[in-house]
């Protein structure tokens, strides 16, 4: 069994929703991931996000889903963190 | 669809200060048309009641089938071309997000409340000209009882309008009653 701790991500997302709102909206994924977000890029209709989302087992497909219905898209895997069990 | 994704919609797609734009300017529209009407079979006189009844709720139903039909061609078209534009911005397409989703079911939510407003709103002021027809209006005249409920939604159309704009309220209810008031005092002159 192999479980994903914590993931940095390079996102591109619209402006809306905001930061806050699609940081929420990946935490209420599981009661205990931790989401941070630092917006590295704004653009005209667009911004760049470094998201770092820390839990006990992450499902990364869930995450990327509700990344793609916030109308983001995922540019690349940055860093990952896995633990044997 | 859940009622998260339904609010999310709203919040992404900006709709809650359009919806509520909307539905002043056409319940403004549906109160002021259906306050003319009246007025104009007030001045022919000797109408019968039932005349006035159909023809405020034909005018009432025309609007509300205009305001959900107009509304919805033009919100589709809007959001097409928004989500066009971000679709170029984000160089994928989003078919798969709550923005695509919005552009199917916003526009709809939108016609309907451009379209209930005017429609509601008549039916308000129409309901004292019903009651008059059954004789269940306590001795008051339908027309002059219908015309002073649609001055009232439009005094209270204004109040809103004031509240929203954080301009004063009474001010604003005023406005709009004057100009309901200007409508009526020309009506008078045509007839």
């Amino acid at each position: 069994m192999v479980s994903v701790k914590r993931l940095v991500l390079d996102v591109l997302k619209p402006h809306q929703p905001n930061a806050l709102e699609f940081a929420h909206s990946i935490a209420s994924l599981a009661k205990d991931y931790r989401v941070d977000i630092q917006v590295q890029e704004v653009d005209e209709n667009t911004e760049t996000l470094l998201v770092v989302i820390e839990g006990e087992q992450l499902d990364f497909e869930r995450i990327s889903s509700t990344i793609t219905e916030n109308g983001a898209s995922l540019h690349s895997i940055d860093e990952v963190s896995v633990v044997g069990e | 669809m859940s009622l998260y994704q339904i609010k999310t919609m709203l919040l992404i797609s900006d709709s809650l200060g359009i919806m509520r734009r909307y539905f002043v300017v056409n319940g403004f529209d549906g109160a002021l048309t259906t306050l003319g009407l009246i007025m104009g079979f007030y001045v022919s006189d000797r109408v019968d009641l039932l005349v006035v009844i159909t023809s405020c709720l034909a005018a009432a139903l025309a609007l509300g089938m205009s305001g959900i039909s107009s509304a919805y061609i033009s919100e589709t078209a809007e959001r097409r071309r928004n989500l066009a534009k971000l679709e170029e911005a984000m160089l994928t397409s989003l078919d798969e997000s709550n923005h695509a989703r919005s552009v199917i079911w916003i526009p709809w939510l939108v016609a309907l409340v451009n379209g209930i407003a005017p429609l509601s709103i008549a039916m308000i002021i129409i309901f004292p000209l019903w009651l008059g027809y059954r004789g269940a209006l306590a001795g008051l005249q339908p027309l002059p009882t219908a015309a002073g409920v649609a001055l009232v939604i439009i005094f209270l159309l204004g109040v809103f309008l004031g509240r929203v704009g954080g301009t004063f309220w009474l001010w604003s209810g005023l406005q709009s009653l004057l100009v309901a008031l200007l409508t009526m005092g020309l009506i008078y002159l045509v007839g």
